[in-house]
């Protein structure tokens, strides 16, 4: 007995091994290609050049850029500041019309997704609208919204809830006519009013839906912010991209880019935390995808 | 034939008929001219091959669905909406994945308007009776089937319904474990006293558990025979299928059933072959 017990402690601490060196496999392989790409690009960008025109080189970074100068542009707007002010207040600015906007466009879009999902008449009244509103780019309403609303905030909120709003609106309405008929009918059977289903069994049953939507909704509201700002305004990340095309400051629209992929992941993790605390009840098994 | 149990029924249906039409417009039709009587009290089981209409009639008997033609009543009043104390346990499980086993337990009161407090401490009492203490925190995904089922009854069981309509409910579960539920849905019923329509297609959890039992033919469903089971209560699941009336019964109503069971298998295989 305790010899089988010393094999399994034995095969289990082989286990572990096994793991962590996998983990760190994993850690340094990542890490190994992100040199290589950042690498290949700043020795690209500076082999062959002759003399001041960049032009001579493999890769000219006039044009594309260069991960040192990018850097460099990074820690200038931190020190210095940006054109149009402080660093930060560019990243407050456009975070603030992203998240006014994807708290608009979900509550919405929740709102709309489950009357159109419970209401037979008003999805088939509203339905083509829908569609048609939604196969639309709507990305021109930016146009509309700069001219009716001006340069400040709400234009860029509007455009974020736009593209929010369609997004959240399908995922709660399928959400809703998928639930199980089963639990309605066993909810009825115990005594549920319309508005007691609506409240214990079918938002519930949603809700997983509509929580999957929140990870590509997000990255549409910044997207609703960004591509706001650079139509037209005073400040946020989307007006220094635009003033960093307008001097042909290729590192300076890379930098900018830089700074929204950080705060996305940001935003994709806390969305996550969200749904990970609303949705206790799932088996572990769905709350842990594979993650990439 | 059950003419004289029809005074005072708890439930009642009486040349029922009920079709369905498909989104594509065919119409099919799963019961017809189905008469059953079931008296207050009593354990009715109802045994058919698959897709004879069994659950339909509970559908019906609940008021989930209405009949095409013919008259449903329970406790003497015809059913015209979801039917007020009647308590449904379902083949799947329908209890609420996002409450855990005291919310599920408590929400039938809770619906009712009863308050938390009151609605809590009744559902402990419930999840004491059907032996799930200390998992009054857990969530469905958590616990093994028969205790989901467990729970199923426990939230039926709460509402003190009159009339009990149970579809299956114990067919997703092991054979060991059946028998359990088994001996303690008699239990509960000697407590609760309710009148039951138990549909399977397993005839020996039908004989062991019913008063009597209804056969009902390969679809569209109609009452073929009915039987009834006069084997001594309290009864024991696990031994009574040993008795020798007990496979006198078994004979008796497999050669009835034998018959509809085959018409329901060669149906099916000719829909395999077109």
């Amino acid at each position: 007995m305790a010899q089988t017990d010393a094999v399994a402690a034995d095969l289990d601490s082989a286990r572990a091994r096994a793991r962590e060196r996998r983990r760190i496999l994993v850690l340094v392989l990542r890490l190994a290609l992100a040199v290589f790409i950042v690498g290949s690009w700043e020795l690209t960008t500076r082999l062959g050049c002759a003399g001041p025109d960049s032009g001579t080189c493999v890769v000219d970074p006039f044009f594309f850029g260069q991960p040192s100068g990018i850097w460099s542009q990074l820690v200038r707007w931190v020190q210095t500041g940006t054109a149009q002010g402080p660093l930060w207040e560019q990243i407050a600015v456009t975070l603030e019309e992203t998240v006014i906007g994807f708290a608009i466009g979900v509550i919405l879009g929740i709102i709309f997704g489950v009357a159109l999902g419970r209401n037979r008449l008003l999805s088939d009244v509203l339905g083509p609208y829908i569609k048609a509103m939604n196969a639309m780019p709507r990305v021109v309403l930016g146009s509309i919204f700069t001219i009716a609303l001006g340069l400040e905030i709400p234009s860029k909120v509007a455009l974020a809830v736009v593209l929010v709003f369609f997004v959240v609106f399908f995922n709660a309405f399928q959400g809703v006519r998928e639930v199980d008929r089963d639990l309605l009918a066993n909810a009825r059977i115990l005594g549920a009013s319309q508005r007691q289903l609506s409240r214990h069994v079918i938002l519930p049953s949603a809700l997983s839906w509509i929580l999957a939507s929140l990870h590509t909704s997000f990255g549409f509201a910044l997207v609703g912010a960004i591509v706001g700002e650079y139509l037209g305004a005073r400040k946020g990340i989307g007006l220094m991209i635009a003033t960093a095309q307008g001097t042909f400051n290729s590192n300076g629209v890379f930098a900018a880019m830089f700074i929204l992929a950080v705060v996305a992941i940001i935003a994709e993790a806390l969305v996550t935390r969200l749904e990970d605390s609303l949705i206790t009840w799932r088996p572990n098994a769905i709350n842990n995808p594979m993650t990439i | 034939m059950l003419g004289s149990e029809a005074t005072g029924a708890a439930i009642e249906l009486r040349g029922v008929t009920k079709r369905f039409v498909s989104p594509s417009g065919k119409s099919f039709t799963a019961l017809r001219d189905l008469d059953l009587t079931v008296a207050p009290g009593e354990f009715c089981a109802v045994v058919g091959p698959t897709g004879c209409g069994k659950s339909t009639t509970l559908a019906l008997i609940s008021g989930l669905e209405p009949p095409s033609v013919g008259t449903v009543s329970v406790l003497g009043e015809p059913v015209n909406a979801v039917a007020k104390r009647v308590g449904y346990v379902f083949q799947r499980d329908a209890v609420f994945p996002w409450k855990n086993v005291l919310e599920n337990v408590a929400i039938g009161p809770r619906f009712q308007g009863v308050n938390p407090g009151r609605a809590n401490e009744q559902a402990r009492e419930w999840i004491a009776r059907v032996g799930l203490s200390g998992f009054e925190r857990y969530y469905p995904h958590q616990l093994s089937g028969g205790m989901r089922k467990r729970v199923a009854l426990a939230q039926t069981l709460i509402n003190q319904p009159r009339i009990l309509l149970m579809d299956e409910p114990f067919s997703a579960l092991d054979v060991q474990t059946r028998a359990l539920m088994e001996n303690e849905l008699l239990e509960l019923w000697a407590a609760n006293g309710a009148s039951v329509v138990f549909v399977t297609h397993d005839l020996e959890e039908a004989i062991g558990l019913a008063d009597r039992v209804v056969v009902i033919t390969a679809g569209p469903g109609t009452v073929k025979g009915t039987y009834r089971v006069d084997l001594p209560r309290p009864r024991n699941i696990a031994e009574i299928r040993f008795q020798p009336r007990f496979i006198e019964l078994y004979e008796e109503i497999w050669n009835d059933l034998r018959d509809e069971v085959l018409v329901s298998y060669e149906r099916s295989k000719h829909i395999v072959a077109s």
